[in-house]
């Protein structure tokens, strides 16, 4: 294993992140504007990337801007929304295969530089104000990505249960915003958007791959030099909703399988102390496949291909998802709250303990092997800030012990069950 | 062992063929954290009709056994070999395809244990009445959970619309019906037959040393006896060259259309030369017509024809090929039409020679990117290796193809009576 070192150097207006590693065939930069997740703003900046990648002025048309990328021995670029905890993120990506392995001589990340400066300072559009039918034609894509949330059962029922569970909070907004948004946008006041994620939205550069951290910062400084007056910091949630009393949603769709979606309140995000007892936690109850929820929904009961159960690092939530028969949803929801309650009693040995352990870290190992999971990692000391070495992570992990699980179940509350099942199945 | 050095990627593999037949590849990757470890065999859910091992008869087992096997190959009379993986701080997981059931591990310590372990799942089954009903509730739902996604009805529609008999249009799961009938008795057969050593590969990649690793393995073989290799015989219905069915299509609860063209592969042009070509051609073309950056994607758009992505994919095996194309639509009816029209279309686009030094380049990107993933390296490797090719012979092959190869693939590629169209339209139209 290689260390990793990430330099971070605040430079005028944004963070400049580099790091250093020989793992790779490819370099990545990758840009994050952050701002407060709120539902306002939802719709327009989730269009913004949509709409970005439709050209700029010297590559008037998305064919152009990704014949130039393709040149660059199929440089890889992405733009997209993402929530974390209660902040709404921004991101480009793009991706490009080390010099060292190529036939060539050319410098590939100077003209992605160029290029990703193109991207956010020269659009297609004038007078401060997108292209007119372009934006209308995004808006329809984006109307169309809403619309069809819906055919992906998995993601739909988790959002629903967001829904539910959050309401009043801005952990709530859809981040692909929401179709009676729409149509008050226009080109302008997408622009006006697009001037504020500019101008007010925290930044964050990074810089990964096989590369001279004195060069990069020279001309990342050299192409990124616009004026920015940057308000938004990271939303840290800290105080939790109390849970007085649990809520139960049953709806009904056209579905072959129903979906149990199950939220709780951890009441601890990345920032807090016990962090890493909520990761040990729920690999233990739902995370891997010795879990809890796996061995007893799927293994001694077969009621389901999948029983899992993922955090919210940000937010302090723990979502439980199995796909089960409709008319099993009583026993099922039974079967998941007795884990729960197995956790409470200390119901697991030592060393299982200690096989979850070995196995979170294992899987954050793992993470350090992609170019962009490193990354996410890093980022997600920007948002809880709060910053932490891959080193203390694993000490963290290594100090949790049974007691702490234990305490960690006790202070889950739970929040919501959300079941989405076949029409004619709803009692 | 024979070293193989990779130069245009700058790295080494090594190979050895065990006595017993086994195939090993290992390709260090020292710098990565985990070790990522495969052992696949070259059974998949086309292998339905077969001489089982020792018989002469040919018998035909129920749809959707290999996946069936696959998940039973888990547990053992002393518990599932998951919670062992787990106990050496590994992650563990199989898969099954039209041509292959895969085993897998990923590991950061214990790393030969985790071997051993792998090694030892694989080559000792366990099944009996009672694990094997047992299994039929799980895998029912994942069969439910399949019949919930619209894009995997579609990509099973559209690879019906194509063949006629082929067991490839099987739902690699079978159904919840079929499934009833396996026994462990049929597992035992299919196991017995399939799982020979010299009918597997394993490849590792990651963190570790060649030398160890090789002799670990070589070790763990030599502890096991294996009958002497037979020869495989499997059947496959006869297949016409013609799609089956021009047209077809399925109602779901879904907000908006999808469509799928399909191109069936004429198998006499899949001949152990020419595949590494056709491989790439194919690829190139798809990606230059239909990416972003595509004439043909741009048309698309601007015709209001696709929402949001194209997507493109081709399978290609030994006795059998395709491709698919299509997306999210409105109006599938038009959009399928136009994209048999442009893929009809295609052979006779005369492609300007600087347009594919372009496309090299781009394929020559990606097939070094993809190797940023040990999983991904592992699994095109083996992809490869089950059409008798090395996958790291794919950047020679890309850099000295000329444009009359590969004017020559795409003349071959299309014709009308084996392209076929597969649309899953809302409900309520």
């Amino acid at each position: 294993m290689s260390e990793l070192n990430e330099q971070i150097i605040e430079q005028n207006g944004y963070y400049l992140h580099i790091i250093p590693t020989k793992k790779f065939k490819t370099n990545v930069l990758l840009i994050r504007f952050l701002a407060p997740l709120e539902k306002e703003t939802a719709t327009k900046r989730a269009l913004l990337p949509f709409v970005l990648q439709k050209g700029t002025k010297n590559f008037p048309s998305e064919r152009q801007l990704r014949t130039k990328l393709d040149e660059l021995y199929g440089a890889k670029l992405n733009m997209d929304c993402s929530k974390k905890g209660e902040n709404h993120l921004i991101t480009i990506q793009i991706s490009f295969v080390n010099e060292k392995f190529l036939p060539t001589d050319e410098q590939i990340m100077a003209d992605v530089l160029s290029l990703v400066k193109e991207l956010l300072l020269e659009p297609n559009g004038e007078n401060g104000s997108f292209k007119k039918e372009i934006v209308e034609r995004e808006k329809d894509t984006l109307r169309q990505k809403i619309q069809s949330i819906k055919d992906q059962k998995m993601s739909y029922a988790n959002m629903r249960l967001i829904d539910e569970m959050c309401k009043g909070e801005p952990f709530e907004t859809h981040v692909h915003g929401y179709l009676e948004d729409l149509d008050e946008i226009n080109e302008k006041n997408l622009y006006e958007t697009f001037q504020a994620m500019l101008n007010d939205d925290r930044m964050d550069i990074y810089v990964l791959g096989d590369i001279d951290a004195n060069q990069v910062e020279t001309s990342i400084q050299k192409h990124v030099n616009f004026r920015r007056n940057r308000k938004h910091e990271a939303t840290n949630v800290k105080a939790n909703k109390e849970v007085k009393d649990y809520n139960e949603v049953i709806e009904a769709e056209k579905v072959q399988q129903g979906k149990l979606h199950i939220g709780f309140r951890t009441n601890t995000t990345f920032s807090d102390d016990d962090y890493y007892v909520l990761q040990v936690f729920n690999g233990l109850f739902g995370g891997f496949p010795h879990s809890k929820l796996f061995m007893n929904v799927r293994e001694k009961h077969q009621l389901a291909y999948y029983a899992s159960s993922r955090i919210e690092s940000h937010k302090g939530l723990l979502l439980v998802f199995s796909g089960i028969a409709p008319s099993v949803f009583q026993k099922a929801k039974e079967i998941i709250m007795e884990q729960w309650n197995e956790m409470k009693q200390g119901n697991f040995t030592d060393e299982q303990v200690e096989e979850t352990k070995r196995l979170t870290i294992h899987q954050l190992k793992e993470t350090f092997d992609h170019p962009v999971g490193i990354i996410e990692l890093m980022y997600h000391q920007v948002i809880g800030n709060k910053s932490i070495t891959p080193n203390e992570m694993f000490e963290a992990i290594e100090q949790v012990k049974k007691e702490d699980l234990i305490q960690l179940a006790e202070k889950m509350e739970l929040d919501t069950i959300y079941f989405l099942t076949s029409e004619g199945e709803e009692q | 062992m024979k070293t193989i050095n990779l130069e245009q990627i700058q790295e080494t593999l090594y190979y050895k063929q065990l006595d017993n037949g086994l195939d090993v590849y290992l390709l260090p990757r020292a710098e990565m954290e985990k070790t990522y470890g495969i052992f696949a065999t070259k059974y998949g859910s086309i292998d339905q009709t077969f001489t089982p091992i020792g018989k002469d008869d040919f018998v035909t087992v129920p749809d959707g056994i290999a996946h069936f096997l696959e998940h039973k190959m888990f547990e053992k009379e002393d518990g599932d070999v998951f919670q062992q993986f787990t106990k050496q701080g590994a992650s563990a997981n199989a898969y099954t395809s039209f041509t292959r059931t895969a085993y897998l591990f990923s590991s950061t310590t214990n790393v030969m244990e985790n071997m051993t372990t792998l090694l030892d799942f694989v080559q000792e089954p366990y099944f009996t009445e009672e694990t094997v009903e047992k299994e039929k509730g799980i895998i029912g739902q994942e069969i439910k959970m399949y019949d919930d996604q619209p894009d995997w009805r579609l990509f099973f529609g559209a690879i019906g619309s194509m063949y006629k008999n082929h067991p490839v249009k099987i739902d690699i799961a079978g159904t919840v019906e079929s499934i009833q009938e396996i026994t462990k008795d049929d597992l035992y057969t299919c196991y017995e037959t399939f799982y020979h050593p010299s009918n597997m590969i394993l490849f590792v990649t990651g963190a570790f040393d060649p030398k160890e690793m090789l002799d670990h393995i070589v070790q763990n073989q030599l502890k096991k006896t294996f009958r002497k290799a037979d020869e495989i015989n499997r059947s496959f219905p006869e297949e016409p060259m013609e799609v089956a069915k021009k047209e077809d299509q399925l109602r779901m609860p879904v907000s908006i259309s999808k469509c799928l063209v399909g191109i069936k592969g004429d198998p006499t042009q899949l001949n152990q030369e020419a595949l590494p070509k056709v491989k790439l051609v194919t690829q190139m073309v798809l990606d230059y017509f239909f990416s972003k950056s595509g004439e043909y994607f741009e048309e698309l758009y601007n015709d209001g024809l696709i929402e949001g992505d194209l997507s493109y994919e081709m399978h290609i095996e030994q006795n059998f090929a395709f491709s698919l194309v299509g997306g999210d639509t409105k109006d599938p009816e038009k959009l399928s039409n136009r994209l048999k029209q442009m893929l009809l279309n295609i052979k006779n686009e005369s492609i300007a020679e600087e347009s594919f030094d372009a496309m090299k380049r781009k394929r020559l990107g990606e097939l070094i990117r993809s190797l940023n993933s040990l999983e991904s390296t592992a699994n095109q490797f083996i992809d490869y290796y089950q059409l008798n090719l090395n996958l790291f012979d794919v950047y020679e092959t890309l850099q000295n193809m000329t444009k009359q190869e590969f004017d020559e693939v795409v003349s071959n590629w299309i014709s009308e009576e084996r392209i076929s169209t597969f649309s899953i339209v809302p409900n309520h139209e």
